[in-house]
């Protein structure tokens, strides 16, 4: 039996978190994008759900996720077959894929932008990437969010200055099909993890992370939030999921990933 | 047939006002000679399509773009590319904001001869309602409305490959071919710039005939340019140029484009490349870690 953790920091608390997002998914391509959803995804796959499939983040999917960083000059990653760009639309577009990702801006449909904020669309006050994949990742397969500052400017009022991916939003919905086809699955933050299950597609609350308050959580977010009677505290790492997390990211990017790296539980 | 050209004389076949598809992913496998070309050259307003990175940061901040069909700018390790965003912040540029798949459904749609190809991608999102020309439709075959993706049908497209001949077999020896195959099928001209121009027989070994993504029939023109993708990666070649991304980034907040053109353009790509090292410091750039 693994031993739940005592000593552990808020990043590592909210890669697990984010880890059951791919918990019950089968055999899925998990992408995470950036440090801490990807290693939450590897460490799915090392654990709970090792049906997952993972690319190298370049052009090969893995029968084993590749640490993160530089690696070993005879590091032989487990190739399983060729993975490029073009291979990864057919696989969006067949529904088998459950990516997390960071956006700019998540409104209270679910909707995100990763575009242009403010101003008009012709002159942004801020551009961003664009639209990248988001819209076509939201209408063909399941979704999950990571915010490492949540803030009012992230889950901010309002709809968001441009719709880069589909949420439940009745509005938009296009002809012909249901809200229910959205899939929103978690939303993990520094200070929560949520997801879309309240009443009509409401934002919930699923817990809170050690000594963080629903009033904090509540005052960070721009729009109601729908609180169940019983919320409880974010799972700790066991001890074995810290040493897979370190054999993840040995060079422990996920220290940068969060601002001021704090622990897990507060002090 | 002999598709041998200069950098010069391939890039003055494009005209003001046409459409160019780039190939490569943002800082990937770009063909930055031949964007440099269109620095140096007089042509305007063109529309470009890409998975763009500096070729496109570069190509607003010249006044070259009229209008770019994008789904991103990025040179990935920074992840804002600084004059892409000056040239939408300022509203300098008409732009066609679609989804990445959209951009390859456009262009297998005009590598096809098709008007379009229907997807999902893109429903309740606003790359279709700001672009009025991207049209909902209904399907024959069911209830639901459809995106009925237009082709992207491109006057000329540029590519850089590792290894060509004269007769515009093209070498993709690196990882991943990105969507070049489908820039170069969706092109009435495509100009591909190569590391090393090789002979004929290169290709006997199937293995490496199985790193040829197009025939050459989808390849007009061949200009060998060693080193030709720099700053961007030409993987297995060369990595990309962080320090050299960086410089490029900062001219954004100090001094401008024309700065970064002065110090590195030259005339040519010999002086472009002793401005930056040469071609054997472009060849010892390290392979990125992903």
């Amino acid at each position: 039996m693994s031993t739940v953790a005592t000593d552990y920091t808020l990043a590592e608390l909210c890669i697990v978190a984010a880890a059951e997002a791919f918990r019950h998914d089968g055999e899925v391509l998990a992408t995470g994008i950036g440090v801490i959803p990807r290693l939450a995804a590897s460490l799915a796959m090392k654990t709970f759900n090792p049906d997952l499939m993972m690319t190298d983040s370049e052009a090969f999917l893995l029968s084993e996720p590749n640490p993160i960083g530089k690696r070993p000059a005879d590091f032989q990653q487990a190739n399983e077959t060729w993975m490029g760009f073009s291979r990864i639309f057919d696989n969006v577009w067949s529904g088998k894929r459950h990516a997390m990702l960071g956006p700019t801006q998540i409104d209270r449909f679910g909707q995100t932008n990763t575009s242009a904020l403010g101003g008009t669309y012709q002159q942004p006050k801020v551009m961003m990437l664009g639209a990248r994949g988001f819209p076509g990742n939201s209408i063909c397969h399941a979704n999950s969010f990571f915010v490492p500052g949540h803030n009012t400017r992230i889950f901010m009022d309002g709809e968001c200055d441009f719709v880069s991916s589909i949420g439940y939003n009745p509005a938009r919905l296009p002809r012909g099909r249901s809200l229910d086809d959205v899939d929103i699955r978690r939303v993990v933050t520094n200070l929560c993890v949520m997801d879309f299950g309240g009443p009509e597609h409401q934002i919930r609350l699923l817990s809170l992370h050690p000594g963080v308050t629903l009033e904090e959580v509540q005052d960070n977010t721009g729009y109601p939030i729908a609180v169940p009677a019983d919320v409880p505290t974010t799972p700790a790492p066991t001890d074995e999921q810290l040493a897979i997390i370190a054999g993840l990211d040995p060079h422990n990017q996920r220290a940068a990933q969060i601002a001021d790296n704090p622990p897990g539980i507060r002090a | 047939m002999d598709k041998r050209l200069s950098a010069r004389d391939a890039v003055a076949q494009i005209e003001d006002g046409m459409t160019v598809g780039i190939g490569g992913w943002g800082p990937r496998r770009k063909p930055m000679a031949l964007v440099r070309e269109i620095l140096r050259s007089d042509v305007k307003d063109l529309t470009v399509v890409a998975y763009g990175g500096a070729d496109v940061g570069m190509l607003c901040a010249a006044g070259k773009v009229k209008k770019l069909v994008f789904a991103f700018v990025s040179l990935d390790f920074i992840p804002l590319e600084p004059y892409f965003r000056q040239a939408r912040q300022s509203g300098a540029i008409e732009v066609m904001e679609v989804d990445e798949g959209m951009m390859l459904l456009g262009l297998r749609a005009a590598a096809w001869g098709l008007p379009f190809i229907p997807t999902a991608v893109g429903l309740g999102t606003d790359v279709i309602n700001q672009n009025p020309d991207i049209k909902l439709i209904d399907s024959p075959y069911d209830d639901k409305e459809w995106v009925a993706m237009p082709a992207l049908n491109l006057d000329v497209s540029l590519i850089h490959v590792d290894r060509a001949d004269f007769r515009g077999v093209c070498q993709i020896a690196g990882p991943d071919h990105y969507l070049d195959d489908w820039f170069a099928r969706a092109a009435k001209n495509t100009i591909v710039s190569c590391d090393e121009l090789v002979d004929t027989s290169f290709f006997a070994d199937p293995a490496r005939a199985r790193e040829v993504f197009w025939e050459r029939a989808a390849t007009s023109a061949i200009v060998e340019i060693p080193g030709g993708a720099h700053p961007t990666s030409c993987n297995p070649l060369y990595g990309f140029d962080v320090a050299h991304f960086k410089a490029y980034n900062a001219s954004a907040k100090d001094g401008g484009i024309a700065g970064y053109l002065e110090k590195y353009l030259g005339a040519d790509e010999a002086e472009y490349q002793r401005n930056v090292g040469g071609l054997d410091a472009i060849r010892a750039i390290a392979l990125p870690t992903y």
